[in-house]
């Protein structure tokens, strides 16, 4: 050492553990942000209420937000019967489409991830695959559902080849910029200290291209869900989506709208858990974000 | 492997690098003109000789050090370490960037150990000698943090030490004080000079600031506008550590920010015209 005066002070001013998770808890439950954040759906659902039992409209064309939450709950701890086609079984429509979501997905993810970082990365693998990604892409992916079916009929299969085809997409471009932003220097960095270069794709492009991929696997995670739903109104039997379009044929609109409820839910559970594992994952990238 | 001792770190081996007529152009990303970066540079580096490049903006010193370190090719002439062409990077030469390369999903450990388990060093060992070089450089303590939570001036010690664990023959350093403030720059200089003087690696070092060549340097190489040569080589007949402000330095001092000056002219009239 030079001395004393070389020995740096730590950057961040870290308080205690303890202190950092009580202000945490304080922030989530302070009353007046609590009210102040459920202020507007309160003020919504009143109104609903309100309009539903006025009497402006036919009660059995715009159901009350409490006879949505009897049915809903019907839907899912009612007992099985032939007299209500929807009674208890909405934890394993939940399930269905749950588990479609997932198959679809994590095809998506492997080959999306594998896909776009090569064609980010390698110059071979983006004269021979981007022309293909990019000229599929356009194809909406609603368009791809007669396809489907014909080829896999009214099966899973249909069902989990539309939701990996369409979150494949956004995962692989979203993968495809990471690996092209690479630093230069993170790379001249890795070959200095000896990586060979077969290996930076592992080293030093996938990891500093994380922040992408999980980017792009929220926004597939998004779609997933969508397609899902638009494949069991035409496509399969069973789950969210199948409850809902069967509840439109029988003029259920309380049901309907449990069943969006249900995938906002389940949309938002997802969304979090797959966040969760970012943070984890991308500890090192938080503090060079604004927020 | 060899470390830890004072006077030791090194291995000891050569280090001299020849380059013979060495030319570099670029097409500008603008308007598509070439541009030399170096129009036939010939420079004798002497194995352990600390040198500094000093010249005006745009004179090709960094296209020199990437040249030395293998991230690019001359068009033409020849770069030799030992007499041997330099074809790529690797671990003979490492490198400090300005902006320190550091791994940033790498913790400050991990940064220092990357380049000792490419060498296939295992775990134990590499972990030991990350956290030698770490203390060395008073970062003890710290070997957990993420690169983003240190300052400018923690930061290029990391990627020295990061270099130096690897123990490469020659370290290059592309103005790798330009981003601290004034205080944190004096002290790493004192800091790269006291590691210099126990390991004696060949240095090359490119600076914007005549102190700081003067500061640090066997011999200061002055480079004219562009495109690049050399225009003189000064050698610092100073004992080491340096005073800044003796007479001996201030006549240094005045001598080669005259031979800058007028080379920093050239850049502006060209601009102008």
């Amino acid at each position: 050492m030079s001395g004393q005066d070389a020995v740096p002070e730590p950057v961040v001013a870290r308080p205690g553990k303890w202190r950092l998770a009580l202000a945490h808890v304080h922030s989530k439950i302070g009353w007046e942000r609590m009210g102040r954040r459920a202020l507007v759906p309160l003020l919504l659902l009143a109104i609903w209420q309100y309009a539903s039992t006025a009497g402006f409209f036919d009660p059995s064309f715009v159901p009350s937000p409490i006879s949505v939450v009897t049915s809903w709950w019907q839907w899912i701890f009612g007992p099985r019967s032939e007299l209500a086609w929807y009674s208890g079984t909405w934890l394993n429509y939940v399930y269905l489409s749950g588990w479609r979501v997932l198959v679809g997905f994590a095809i998506a993810s492997a080959i999306g991830v594998t896909v776009g970082v090569l064609i980010g990365w390698f110059e071979l693998a983006r004269d021979m695959l981007d022309p293909i990604v990019q000229g599929l892409r356009p194809i909406p992916m609603t368009a791809w559902l007669p396809f489907a079916t014909f080829i896999f009929g009214i099966r899973e299969g249909a069902a989990v080849f539309l939701i990996a085809m369409g979150s494949f997409f956004p995962i692989a471009v979203s993968c495809t910029i990471g690996a092209e932003q690479t630093p230069k220097n993170l790379v001249r960095a890795a070959l200095m200290l000896g990586t060979p270069p077969r290996k930076l794709l592992v080293r030093i492009v996938l990891p500093a291209a994380l922040p992408y991929v999980f980017n792009g696997l929220r926004v597939g995670l998004g779609i997933a869900w969508v397609l899902v739903i638009v494949s069991e109104m035409l496509a399969v039997k069973g789950g969210i989506g199948y409850a809902m379009w069967t509840a439109y044929q029988f003029v259920r609109i309380d049901l309907i709208i449990a069943a969006m409820f249900t995938m906002g839910l389940l949309g938002l559970v997802s969304d979090r858990l797959l966040l969760l594992l970012s943070r984890r994952l991308l500890r090192w990238n938080t503090g060079l974000r604004a927020r | 492997m060899e470390h830890g001792t004072a006077g030791a770190l090194g291995r000891g081996a050569a280090g001299r690098i020849e380059c013979r007529s060495v030319r570099k152009t670029y097409r500008d990303a603008a308007d598509g003109t070439e541009i030399v970066a170096l129009d036939g540079l010939t420079l004798d580096i002497e194995a352990r000789e600390f040198l500094t490049l000093l010249g005006p903006s745009g004179c090709g010193k960094s296209t020199l050090l990437n040249i030395l370190a293998g991230f690019e090719r001359p068009d033409s002439g020849k770069v030799l370490l030992n007499g041997v062409p330099i074809q790529r990077p690797g671990p003979d030469r490492g490198v400090v960037f300005q902006d320190y390369a550091l791994f940033p999903w790498l913790n400050i450990q991990q940064n220092v150990e990357y380049g000792l388990r490419e060498k296939g060093m295992n775990k134990a060992e590499s972990s030991a000698i990350a956290r030698r070089f770490l203390a060395m450089v008073g970062l003890s303590g710290f070997e957990r943090r993420f690169p983003h939570e240190l300052s400018g001036g923690m930061r290029q010690r990391v990627a020295l030490v990061r270099v130096l664990a690897i123990d490469p023959e020659i370290l290059l350093m592309d103005e790798p004080f330009a981003a601290v403030d004034a205080q944190t720059r004096i002290i790493l200089q004192e800091e790269l000079q006291r590691l210099w003087m126990q390991t004696l690696k060949t240095v090359v070092f490119v600076t914007h600031s005549v102190d700081e060549a003067i500061y640090l340097a066997d011999r200061v190489t002055v480079m004219t506008a562009r495109p690049g040569l050399v225009k003189a080589i000064v050698p610092i007949d100073l004992p080491r550590p340096r005073d800044s402000t003796s007479d001996a330095f201030n006549r240094y001092r005045r001598d080669i920010a005259q031979l800058i000056e007028v080379e920093s002219r050239k850049v502006f009239a060209a601009a102008a015209a």
